[in-house]
């Protein structure tokens, strides 16, 4: 089975390469870029938005790009159960436009940081799991608006639903519950902070990134972790 | 006419931005400073008559576009009708 990815280009978007480079060389999958104009992604898989300053962060990290022409078909794609990852500034346009709960604000320290962090990797599904990924992973991050806030409520439904990907073992940022990514309640939307895209290469700090992405895939295609490079 | 939105962070929602700020009144001799919170104001001009359903219309879109109903709360003023 050829599984497709399609990587969402806004402008702005600058981590654009290295998720293309992570599916394609690291996973070898087939991978293409679309264009934040178009209105179709062309029967993709796993729809990639990646990392970066899309429209400048202007008004707030995600929310012009949540209206670009692509976003309804990423939405339909979703709806439709199709597989869907945002990484970084990708997971704070999936929080704007609503397909994954919560929002990201300024880090507590003010600061931008930059680091390699070690996660704890949570009960998040029967593809995204400590058993899969091992307990700790080590992803580098790279934002100065990663703390993630959400309501009680909201809270408690994501630790009661298991949708809690990865947390941070030194939280960096600030985010409640130290929480780096989530997932919605279906399971077929992802979200993280931390960058899978920049760890993958032998030159990368890990290569952690290669089994975060066969995890998200494998929620969708159970049989992928055997298939991929 | 022009409409102001204003858009700040919930009273229940971490405001780093307004923490340092406050810190920062404070190293510069300001007493009794309780709380400070940083928003954003902005402006918009139209040539349209006010009404109720462009008022609707206004509100819709701040809560869809101007603010984010997760982290921050809007109101807006019209002047100049």
């Amino acid at each position: 089975m050829a599984i497709n990815i399609a990587v969402l280009q806004f402008p702005g978007s600058n981590c654009d390469q290295d998720a293309f480079q992570l599916f394609a060389s690291g996973l070898g999958l087939a991978t293409r870029y679309v264009w934040h104009k178009e209105t179709r992604l062309g029967g993709a898989d796993l729809v990639v938005l990646p990392g970066g300053f899309s429209y400048g962060d202007y008004l707030r990290c995600g929310a012009i790009a949540r209206f670009s022409p692509v976003m309804g078909a990423v939405r339909e794609h979703a709806a439709a159960g199709g597989l869907v990852l945002g990484i970084c500034n990708g997971f704070q346009i999936l929080c704007e436009a609503g397909l994954l709960p919560g929002a990201l604000i300024r880090n507590s320290s003010l600061e931008y940081r930059c680091m390699t962090c070690e996660l704890s990797v949570g009960d998040a599904g029967p593809s995204f799991n400590p058993g899969a990924l091992g307990a700790r992973v080590r992803l580098p991050i790279g934002h100065g608006e990663g703390n993630y806030r959400i309501d009680e409520a909201g809270l408690a439904r994501l630790e009661s639903g298991g949708q809690v990907l990865l947390r941070y073992t030194d939280n960096p940022n600030g985010s409640l519950g130290s929480i780096a990514g989530v997932r919605n309640e279906a399971g077929n939307v992802f979200g993280m902070m931390p960058h899978p895209d920049r760890a993958f290469e032998r030159f990368h700090p890990s290569r952690d990134g290669i089994a975060i992405a066969r995890a998200v895939l494998a929620a969708g295609f159970p049989e992928s972790s055997r298939q991929t490079a | 006419m022009k409409i102001k939105v204003f858009v700040t962070p919930k009273r229940n929602v971490l405001d780093p931005q307004g923490v340092a700020v406050g810190h920062a009144l404070e190293s510069l001799g300001l007493k009794g400073l309780k709380g400070t919170r940083v928003g954003k104001v902005i402006e918009l001009e139209l040539e349209a008559p006010d009404s109720p359903q462009l008022r609707a219309q206004i509100d819709k879109l701040c809560g869809e576009l101007l603010s984010n109903p997760v982290i921050e709360d809007y109101h807006f003023e019209v002047t100049g009708g």
